[in-house]
């Protein structure tokens, strides 16, 4: 009897819950972000298919920022670190249900070698397929980082028949867990999960990724439910969402940095001393905690400790101190003038901070920077304008100082940034008229050595000369921020963003 | 009507070589450099720099003079070719063909909603000016008129989709996603069109026409069918034409609150990334509409209005 009546109520709680399974099955998880989809070329949007785990490329990164397996399933490099040798995964088929070959991966990153960017900074002699199963790539010197910036996204493993004749990319035929359905630039693609992928099938079967470029349609999308995961949220909604009981919040830092990019020749800032005064000028716990609502983010050096590799946490830390600014630049011969600007043999310390507003607060930490230096009688002005006039006002001479949001998983190992941004030419997005060789060589000796404590060494030495002359002038560290329903479970954030990690989530039971 | 339609058909190629000129001329003179710019469009801020510019310079043969790039579109235009989008690579057509449905959409829902709702509510609102209902309609009209429209939108959104939970708050797919950007279009063209039926009702209804018709022992009704409703339909439509200006100038601020795959948002997008054959197709996309819109207008107050046909 009382068997009968348990089986009973097994019978209705299946058929109650029967619905909810079917219903779970349907849905559809939405991820909305403010990036638009700009087409297929993974070049210009192939973040985009691999954050929705579209598209795959040779290595993945671990949670740690270490190269792991993803298409090749192992490699060797040569003695003199100039050959690499990569073996692929068997098995692994498209979308299309064609099975993919080395000539397919030479054929793919051979064009993503031909589009600025990434691979065209590799030293890469020649790439070729060995066999069926194995691609070879021969490098003109040795390049340590290679495997991080064959995890890049330009870098994406996709079939034959995604290509044109032109090599133009035409649709996305990859081989990630999840294939597309739809596509609809710039807004919206639709994804389905693909019942032949090689590694383990993600629960959720169905997402859809929409891009939605105000702030306040992210914020209302995830508070109306529309959306399950929204990410980018200004400071202000943060705390507003943080208090709806559906949503949970979260932050995760990245390791992306604002900082203040100077023109060591433009006169005002060419003595070193001058962006020293500068950085102390910075009352970063202030922008932190009171417009970013983010206390620890503050930058108390370039690195962030996210970066554990490269954060150094012996070196003294930038601080907030207008006293000894004011010092050092009366030291230097400023005087203030008429109306309290500082001046010298007839030359106002001013100049223009060019940002852009692609970051949302940039323009307001510009302004409140803009508030700190006038405090020590520095005139600065900000011009927004877009974010390709910073590259080339480096590359004609007339940027005065810039304040940028700087990715350094660029490709997921920092040293990618580092070697485009503080070489002997400066970078288009780091140093300007400002050149050490000490640093160079240490770049070079981490890019080239195989020697795990010598790379270490090296590390620090980066990090101390970057601190000491201040080339760049760290501000604020960078938080990624989520709103996640919680209809999901086993949401989590990826440092490196390269991946919102649907395939590792399930509904909510 | 013959010479009606060529005049918009001559109206028309003016428009085309003019927006063409125009915008050409516009975004060859904004400061910043194109290369630079459509390198950030195409790539991202990140991966902009120096040797992505000159890749792209190149490509594009931005060195070229303007003179001859002008020449250039010209000469495709005659061909009825739009080009190709320098940030995605797809043909302006293509792109264009795929978001001016969506603004149409949007566009045609919005001027059948305030259709509903403005011209009842107005010709209400004329049976005793100045009463009651009268003064609250001019406030509301007024209020609407006077907010700009992405604060509709969010008043919207906040109201209907994060509180009642009845629609969804942005995106793009079947009928519901058309309600709440259609209805901020909506809210502010009826709070004209109500103050045009308004008055014009009033107009009417005062008119010798009108006075005639019920002493003749009409009902009112009757009365309202016969001599009123056409007579009022006349300025509203007319007046229609003028508001297109602000649903075009309403299209690109609600598909960006929205999340709305349109050309009003394509137009902005391309802007900032001197993207110039999408800004070209685009803005004379919208010039045509504009025309065609106005020819339609006409054409059928040429049909309500019986007096026109004679003139």
């Amino acid at each position: 009897m009382k068997r009968a009546r348990m089986a009973l109520a097994a019978v209705a709680m299946s058929a109650i819950m029967s619905p909810f399974a079917l219903w779970a099955e349907d849905r559809t998880l939405t991820v909305v972000a403010p990036w638009e989809i700009k087409g297929f070329d993974p070049s210009v949007t192939g973040y985009a298919f691999t954050r929705m785990e579209v598209a795959e490329t040779l290595i993945e990164i671990g949670d740690d920022g270490l190269p792991i397996p993803a298409l090749a399933a192992s490699w060797i490099v040569s003695e003199d670190g100039r050959t690499w040798r990569f073996d692929l995964r068997p098995n692994v088929t498209y979308h299309d249900g064609s099975r993919m070959t080395a000539a397919d991966v030479v054929h793919s990153l051979e064009i993503a070698r031909g589009k600025p960017g990434v691979l065209d900074k590799v030293p890469i002699e020649s790439i070729e397929a060995v066999g069926d199963a194995a691609v070879l790539i021969r490098l003109s010197s040795p390049f340590s980082p290679l495997l991080a910036f064959l995890a890049h996204t330009s870098a994406q493993i996709l079939a034959p028949a995604s290509y044109a004749a032109d090599g133009s990319v035409t649709q996305i035929v990859a081989t990630g867990p999840y294939r597309i359905v739809s596509v609809e630039p710039p807004q919206r693609f639709t994804m389905e999960r693909f019942d032949g992928y090689w590694g383990e099938k993600p629960e959720i079967a169905r997402t859809m990724f929409l891009a939605a470029g105000r702030g306040e349609t992210r914020t209302l999308l995830a508070e109306s439910g529309d959306a399950q995961i929204v990410f980018n949220l200004d400071p202000a909604s943060l705390q507003r969402l943080a208090g709806n009981d559906r949503l949970e919040v979260r932050a995760v830092p990245l390791p992306r940095v604002i900082t203040m990019k100077v023109n060591a020749a433009y006169p005002p800032l060419a003595d070193a001393q001058v962006p020293r005064a500068l950085s102390l000028a910075m009352d970063r716990q202030g922008i932190a905690s009171a417009l970013l609502r983010q206390p620890d983010v503050a930058a108390s050096q370039l690195f962030p400790p996210g970066m554990a590799a490269w954060h150094n946490p012996d070196l003294a830390p930038l601080t907030h101190d207008p006293e000894r600014a004011r010092k050092i630049l009366a030291g230097l011969g400023w005087m203030p003038g008429a109306d309290g600007i500082l001046e010298k043999d007839g030359v106002r310390l001013a100049f223009t901070i060019r940002t852009y507003p692609d970051r949302p607060e940039l323009p307001l930490v510009a302004t409140a920077l803009e508030d700190q230096f006038r405090e020590i009688g520095v005139d600065a002005t900000i011009a927004v304008g877009n974010s390709g006039d910073i590259p080339a006002g480096h590359q004609d001479g007339t940027l005065e100082a810039a304040l940028i949001a700087r990715n350094f998983s660029l490709v997921p190992d920092p040293l990618g940034t580092l070697m485009q941004d503080f070489g002997a030419e400066g970078g288009d997005w780091g140093a300007m008229n400002w050149k050490s060789d000490a640093l160079i060589a240490a770049i070079d000796t981490v890019l080239t050595t195989g020697d795990a404590e010598l790379a270490e060494e090296q590390r620090r030495v980066i990090a101390r000369i970057l601190q000491d002359e201040l080339p760049v002038i760290p501000v604020v560290w960078y938080v990624q921020t989520a709103a996640v329903s919680k209809d999901v479970e086993n949401f989590s954030i990826d440092p490196f963003e390269r991946s919102y990690r649907l395939s590792r989530m399930r509904w909510a039971r | 009507m013959i010479r009606l339609v060529s005049y918009r058909v001559l109206q028309a190629g003016l428009v085309a070589v003019m927006v063409g000129a125009l915008t050409f001329i516009m975004v060859r003179s904004l400061p910043g450099d194109m290369a630079f710019r459509i390198a950030a469009g195409r790539y991202g801020y990140d991966l902009v720099d120096g040797a992505a510019a000159e890749q792209v310079r190149r490509e594009l043969g931005l060195d070229r003079p303007a003179i001859a790039a002008f020449a250039d579109w010209l000469w495709s235009m005659a061909r009825f070719d739009l080009g190709v989008s320098l940030v995605s690579g797809v043909p302006v057509v293509v792109e264009i063909r795929h978001q001016l449905g969506h603004s149409v959409e949007l566009a045609v829902v919005a001027i059948l909603l305030s259709m509903v709702l403005g011209p009842p509510i107005g010709v209400l609102a004329a049976i005793r000016p100045g009463g009651l209902f009268d003064r609250l309609v001019f406030v509301a009209t007024v209020g609407l008129r006077s907010l700009p429209q992405f604060v509709i939108g969010l008043l919207l959104i906040y109201g209907l989709s994060v509180h009642a939970g009845l629609l969804p708050a942005a995106g793009h797919g079947g009928a519901r996603f058309t309600v709440l950007p259609a209805l901020t279009l909506a809210l502010g063209l009826a709070a004209v069109s109500s103050r045009i039926a308004r008055d014009a009702t009033i107009t009417v209804m005062a008119s010798p026409y009108y006075r005639f018709g019920l002493t003749k022992g009409l009902p009112p009704g009757e009365t309202f069918r016969r001599h009123g409703v056409r007579n009022i339909a006349v300025p509203v439509i007319t007046y229609l034409g003028v508001q297109l200006v602000y649903l075009i100038e309403g299209v690109v601020v609600v598909e960006t609150l929205f999340a709305w795959p349109g050309i009003g948002h394509a137009l902005v997008h391309a802007i900032v990334a001197r993207d110039v054959p999408m800004i070209q197709g685009t803005a004379l996309v919208m010039g045509l509409m504009f025309v065609v819109l106005n020819g339609l207008v006409d054409l059928v107050c040429h049909l309500i209005d019986p007096r026109r046909r004679a003139a």
